[in-house]
């Protein structure tokens, strides 16, 4: 245990390893190419647990084929998706997922995209009525033109050449 | 000798970096232009002596003096010139050392082109700029010398990590850090404008092609070290959500809501407020990448520094800094006066939603990168967050910012018309649906999206034309009249349209690349034949083959497609015997944007050997999006308005009518 811990420290350390190339082996792939797509997909959610930030379908470790060769024998067996994963989170815990699970620890993870686009989205509401409001009340007036004002911007709207751009900011 | 002067030089930009960060303050309090002008002075002093003491350490690499520590541990006398040179940021004293060259250079280029601001503001930014340099010249000179020498010199020295021995080691880190550091300034200019007080729209036009600058950088930055991993690591991946990429990332996201906020502030003198807020968290966030990369607190593939003592000295500049900033901002951003109001929909508010999404976004990759860093402190539960998690959180932010985004600059300053935009936008939209149809009847295989992604990404590029040709009348007017409109259309326009059209064609890549690209793995021998995408590859043999530094063995494929010899490609393994590790050198073949890529696994005992082979159809549009997107910058950049009008200070606001 320790070599692979070393080795793959090693491996790391010149950033993905010596060669890396060989992440799912030839003798590994499943003959039924339904189930060999399943696992494929279910191997980019596992973690190689003694690589820095690999799934086990990119490490060369190997754990990771260990554990390639374990989610392949589960799927074999007839478990499904979700069975499989189970069994590799009861068997090495939570770290084995890439992606973890909606629970009391991993709330505000999951929680803080909303929130914020909702929070953000709120504040902006608010603030906009704020500043709407209090605008409103510093110059009532030029909320709304009056009838001249009207009459004398289709006058001047009227008297322009054919509009052939729209209204764009930099000038 | 060039050791102890490179060293000499590091400790008097120390002391010129000090000056630097009180004198001016001081002038500015008494109003003293004598004082104020020691800023100038000497930040360019400092640049020229932080430059010496690179150009020293550069000098020490290229001579493989191996009575230099730094030299010794990342450098061999056989070693090529380029990656001698490029080795000296290739690891993390060198690195350091590079990143404040680089601020030393940034405060530098504002000194020398800094003559239109006015006199305090100018000793504001220089000594903020110098507060930042003298912090990390203190961390250097303290945890991280790197001209320090062995007593009993070596004869050869330990050779760099031959992962990094490629010429993106060259492109991709000086690129990253100009533009992490590159952010400082428009950090210094912030917290500047907090201490005076004061702030206008002249203010963000000083600061806009700054930040500018250092999002074109990092734009490059990013994309080279994504390709650099797409082709050295030998499994195709290009992007890992990797802590260290991530770390880049925030700054970038962060960076592009900058640009777009300036812009409100310099057009319509509004979002003040939240532009400064912005300034200051797009440089924290490259403070905390720089910390995250240099302190070894993450183990990720990337991290080649590992050193408690390092750590908790850039943690300490961390909450200095971020810390500090934020303070100043809780305290003085209420005396910023609010400028403009606009209706929610309106060119403004349009660019205030792309605020609030790419914010988002950045919370998302903060939260997913530091969690499982915060929950095993707090509770010591390890779980690990990568790809699985960003792909579902992260991904549909973009869906929303991307259908909004060609409406943007369609609409109107302050009150724009959203079915007139819309309306302009039909023909974008018909060919986005046209093209989804096309690609669902004529694909197999694949998620359902892909074409609805795809659409997504024509509408964008679409869009973007549409915004053009609408400004320069094509099809509507003679073409004389278009062809002098297109030369009058301001470059920022210009600049727009690319950096928005390259959003699309990124996003054709990666789902193309993710949806339909096909694999091949097995093991070959010479003379086996197989087949990957209706291309024909024949492993030709084995030969081994002596490099400068290395060993290596190359396996020529013959690439063939409908009995027509194309090419033949070289992938190899390289043995490196100074640090007895092996690297994996693929190949690859460019059809149009399109790829084949090969790279070897181990041989076996028979003398066969294990390939992969993929087919990674339009792949090159994932770096062709962002090469786009900094060419669009670099066109803004050229904006007549940012060389010439810059410095006009704020003219006396005309009486603007509230939006309703």
């Amino acid at each position: 245990m320790k070599r692979i811990i070393l080795a793959c420290v090693l491996a790391a350390c010149v950033m993905v390893g010596s060669s890396a190339a060989y992440a799912v082996l030839p003798d590994e792939v499943m003959s039924d190419p339904v189930k060999e797509t399943r696992a494929r997909d279910l191997s980019r959610e596992l973690r190689c647990m003694v690589c820095q930030n690999q799934s086990i379908d990119d490490s060369e470790a190997p754990l990771a084929r260990d554990l390639r060769l374990l989610v392949r024998e589960r799927i074999a067996a007839g478990d499904s998706d979700a069975q499989v994963l189970d069994f590799l989170v009861a068997r090495y815990g939570e770290f084995v997922l890439l992606k973890p699970r909606l629970e009391r620890h991993t709330l505000l993870l999951w929680l803080l995209t909303p929130l914020v686009l909702l929070g953000g989205g709120f504040a902006l509401w608010m603030y906009g009525r704020r500043r709407g409001k209090s605008a409103a009340v510093e110059n009532p007036s030029s909320a709304k033109l009056t009838a001249e004002e009207e009459a004398r911007l289709r006058q001047l709207m009227s008297a322009e050449p054919v509009s052939d751009q729209p209204v764009q900011g930099p000038r | 000798m060039i050791a102890e002067a490179g060293h000499y030089a590091l400790v008097l930009a120390l002391g010129l970096a000090l000056i630097q960060s009180t004198v001016p303050i001081f002038g500015a309090r008494w109003h003293d232009p004598a004082l104020m002008n020691v800023a100038r002075s000497t930040a360019l002093a400092q640049m020229v002596f932080a430059l010496g003491s690179f150009a020293a350490l550069v000098t020490l690499h290229v001579t493989s003096d191996f009575s230099v520590v730094n030299v010794f541990e990342n450098s061999h006398s056989l070693k090529p010139m380029i990656y001698k040179i490029t080795g000296v940021w290739g690891n993390h004293e060198g690195s350091m050392l590079l990143w404040v060259s680089i601020l030393a250079l940034f405060g530098g280029l504002v000194a020398a082109f800094g003559n239109n601001l006015p006199l305090s503001l100018r000793a504001h930014v220089l000594a903020v700029q110098a507060w930042i340099a003298s912090a990390f010249y203190l961390f250097i000179l303290i945890t991280s010398n790197p001209f320090l020498r062995i007593a009993n010199p070596p004869i050869e020295g330990r050779d760099l990590n031959p992962v990094l021995q490629d010429i993106g080691l060259a492109v991709h880190p000086p690129m990253l850090y100009l533009g992490y550091v590159g952010f400082s300034i428009s950090f210094s200019f912030a917290v500047a404008a907090l201490i005076e007080g004061r702030i206008d729209a002249a203010w963000a036009r000083w600061v806009r092609p700054w930040t500018l600058l250092a999002w074109i950088f990092l734009t490059l930055g990013i994309a080279m070290g994504s390709y650099w991993a797409y082709y050295e690591l030998g499994w195709g991946g290009w992007w890992f959500w990797d802590p260290v990429e991530n770390a880049s990332l925030m700054p970038w996201l962060a960076g592009t809501a900058l640009l777009h906020s300036a812009v409100v502030m310099e057009k319509r003198n509004a979002l003040k407020v939240w532009t400064i807020l912005l300034s200051i968290l797009t440089f924290s966030l490259s403070l905390l990448g720089t910390f995250l990369v240099r302190s070894g607190v993450l183990t990720s593939v990337h991290a080649f520094a590992t050193d408690p003592e390092r750590g908790v000295f850039i943690l300490l500049i961390l909450c200095v800094f971020i810390g500090g900033s934020l303070s100043l901002y809780a305290w003085r951003a209420s005396a910023l006066k609010q400028g403009g109001l606009f209706a929610p929909i309106s060119r403004e508010g349009a660019l205030v939603l792309n605020n609030l999404f790419l914010t988002t976004a950045c919370a998302t990759v903060f939260v997913g990168t530091l969690y499982p860093l915060a929950l095993e402190v707090l509770t010591g539960d390890k779980i690990s967050v990568g790809a699985p998690f960003f792909n579902l959180t992260f991904a549909p932010l973009f869906v929303p910012l991307l259908i909004a985004m060609p409406f943007g600059p369609l609409l109107a300053w302050k009150r724009g018309d959203l079915l007139g935009a819309a309306q302009r936008l039909f023909a974008a939209g018909i060919v986005a649906l046209v093209t989804v149809a096309v690609i669902w009847a004529w694909t197999r295989g694949g998620s359902a999206l892909a074409p609805l992604a795809i659409g997504l990404a024509v509408f964008v590029i679409a869009g973007a034309l549409v915004d053009l040709t609408e400004r320069i009348g094509l099809f509507r007017v003679p073409v004389a009249v278009v062809a002098r409109r297109a030369r009058g259309l301001p470059r920022s326009a210009w600049g727009t349209v690319f950096a928005h059209a390259g959003i699309g064609v990124a996003l054709i890549g990666i789902v193309c690349e993710t949806t339909w690209n096909s694999e091949y793995i097995g093991t070959m021998k010479p003379g086996d034949v197989t087949h990957v995408a209706g291309y024909e590859l024949k492993l030709d043999r084995i030969m081994q083959r002596q490099g400068p530094n290395f060993r290596e063995m190359v396996v020529p494929f013959d690439v063939s497609r409908d009995g027509r010899q194309l090419s033949t490609m070289t992938p190899s393994k390289r043995s490196f015997t100074t640090r007895e590790t092996t690297t994996t050198e693929s190949a690859l073949l460019t059809r149009g944007v399109s790829q084949l890529y090969i790279s070897l696994g181990e041989t076996t005992a028979d003398g066969a050997i294990t390939v992969r082979i993929y087919h990674k159809p339009m792949v090159l549009l994932i770096w062709f999006g962002p090469v786009l997107m900094a060419f669009g910058g670099m066109m803004s950049l050229s904006d007549r308005r940012l060389r010439v009008g810059a410095p006009k200070p704020a003219r006396a606001p005309r009486a603007l009518q509230p939006a309703e």
